[in-house]
C-alpha cells in the first residue's frame, strides 16, 4: 500500500527537463532567420515630378550656395574647390550668415542649398555631401530650439514649437538634374 | 542521530531546473520582439555607407524596400556585374517600380497610405546613373517620401 502511494506522488510530476530544450530549438530558429532590424536612415522629401525645369535665374546669387560634385568625387562649392570635412560649417555660416557679409544668404529664409552631382558620382560621396548639408540645418535647429525653448529640436517637440523653429530657418536644398560625363558603362 | 543525518544526505536536492524553460522562453520572446524575419533573399551585395543625420523608421508596413548594387558572385553569370535593382525578391529594372509600388500600396488602408516610406538600400560603390533613375521614377510615381538606409557613422570625417 505504502508503495502504490510513492507511485502515485512521482506520477503527479510532469517532467519539465525537456522543455528547456524545446525552448532552445525555438530560440536557437529565431536567432538563426532573423536580423535585427537596422532600419535607419537618411530621410528625404523628393520634390513632385514637372516637366518643366524650375527658372532658378532669377535668385539672387548671394543667396545660393551651389554644391557640384563631379565623377571624380571632387568637390566644387561656390566655383571653389572644397573638402566634405569643411561643407558643414561653411553650409551654417552661409545660412546664418551671423556677421552680415555681403556674400552669404540674405538671412536663413532667403538662403538655398543647390547641389548637382554627375551621374558617374560615387553613391557613398553623394550621401556623405547630403548628409553633410543636412547635418548644417539639424545642428542650426538644435541651437535655435536650445535658445528658445531650452532643448534640442526633436519629434517628441510640441508640433508648433517644430513648426516655428521650421518656419525661422527652412531647409531648402534643391537637386538639379544631374550632369552625365562620368557614368560608367 | 546517525539517521538523522543520512536523511539529510539523502534529501539534498539536486539543482532545480524547473526554472530553466521559463528563463529560455523569455530570451525567446525578447529575440521574437526585436528581429524580423528577413523577407527577401539578396541578390546583389548592398554594403549601405554610413552617415550622421539619421532618422529611425517606426512602422514596418509602411515601408518598401528598394536595393540598388551589384550582384553578388553566384548571380554574375546571369545578370553580370554592372549594378542592378532588386524588388522584393527579383532583379528588375526601373519601369517595374510603379507596379512594385502598387502592390504595396494595395495591401494597406487608404489612411495610412500617404505615410508609406521607401528605403532606398544602395551600395556605397554604385555610381549615382542607376540612382537617380530611381528617383526620377519614384517623383514620377508620386512616391515622394524616401530613406537613404545609412549605418551611424562613429569616427570623424576626414
Amino acid at each position: 500500500m505504502a508503495k502504490t502511494k510513492t507511485r502515485d506522488r512521482m506520477n503527479n510530476e510532469i517532467n519539465a527537463g525537456s522543455m528547456a530544450d524545446i525552448a532552445f530549438l525555438l530560440l536557437i530558429f529565431f536567432l538563426v532567420t532573423t536580423t535585427i532590424a537596422e532600419d535607419k536612415g537618411i530621410l528625404v522629401k523628393l520634390p513632385p515630378w514637372s516637366d518643366e525645369e524650375p527658372d532658378i535665374t532669377k535668385l539672387k546669387e548671394r543667396n545660393v550656395f551651389s554644391v557640384l560634385v563631379n565623377a571624380q568625387n571632387q568637390l566644387l562649392v561656390r566655383e571653389e574647390p572644397a573638402r566634405i570635412g569643411e561643407l558643414r560649417e561653411r553650409a551654417k555660416e552661409f545660412i546664418m550668415n551671423p556677421s552680415k557679409r555681403p556674400d552669404l544668404a540674405e538671412g536663413p529664409r532667403n538662403a538655398i542649398i543647390s547641389l548637382k552631382n554627375d551621374r558617374g558620382t560615387n553613391y557613398e560621396t553623394y550621401l556623405a555631401v547630403y548628409n553633410e548639408l543636412k547635418g548644417a540645418y539639424d545642428e542650426l535647429w538644435d541651437e535655435l530650439s536650445e535658445r528658445r525653448y531650452g532643448q534640442p529640436y526633436s519629434d517628441e517637440m510640441p508640433f508648433a514649437q517644430r513648426k516655428a523653429i521650421r518656419d525661422e530657418i527652412p531647409m531648402v536644398l534643391s537637386e538639379a538634374e544631374p550632369t552625365n560625363f562620368g557614368e560608367e558603362q | 542521530m546517525a539517521k538523522f543525518s543520512k536523511k539529510r544526505g539523502k534529501s539534498s536536492p539536486a539543482i532545480s531546473t524547473a526554472s530553466l524553460p521559463d528563463i529560455i522562453f523569455m530570451l525567446l520572446f525578447f529575440f521574437m520582439m526585436v528581429t524580423v524575419l528577413r523577407d527577401s533573399d539578396l541578390k546583389l551585395s548592398v554594403n549601405t555607407p554610413e552617415a550622421t543625420q539619421l532618422t529611425k523608421l517606426d512602422e514596418k508596413s509602411l515601408v518598401n524596400y528598394i536595393y540598388v548594387g551589384r550582384p553578388t558572385q553566384q548571380y554574375q553569370a546571369v545578370y553580370g556585374t554592372s549594378p542592378r535593382i532588386q524588388l522584393s525578391d527579383k532583379i528588375s529594372t526601373v519601369d517595374d517600380i510603379p507596379l512594385f509600388l502598387e502592390q504595396h500600396k494595395v495591401k494597406l488602408p487608404e489612411a495610412k497610405r500617404s505615410r508609406i516610406t521607401s528605403s532606398l538600400r544602395v551600395d556605397g560603390d554604385v555610381t549615382m546613373g542607376i540612382v537617380q533613375d530611381v528617383k526620377t521614377k519614384l517623383r514620377k510615381s508620386n512616391q515622394l517620401k524616401i530613406n537613404y538606409s545609412a549605418g551611424k557613422r562613429t569616427d570623424e570625417l576626414r
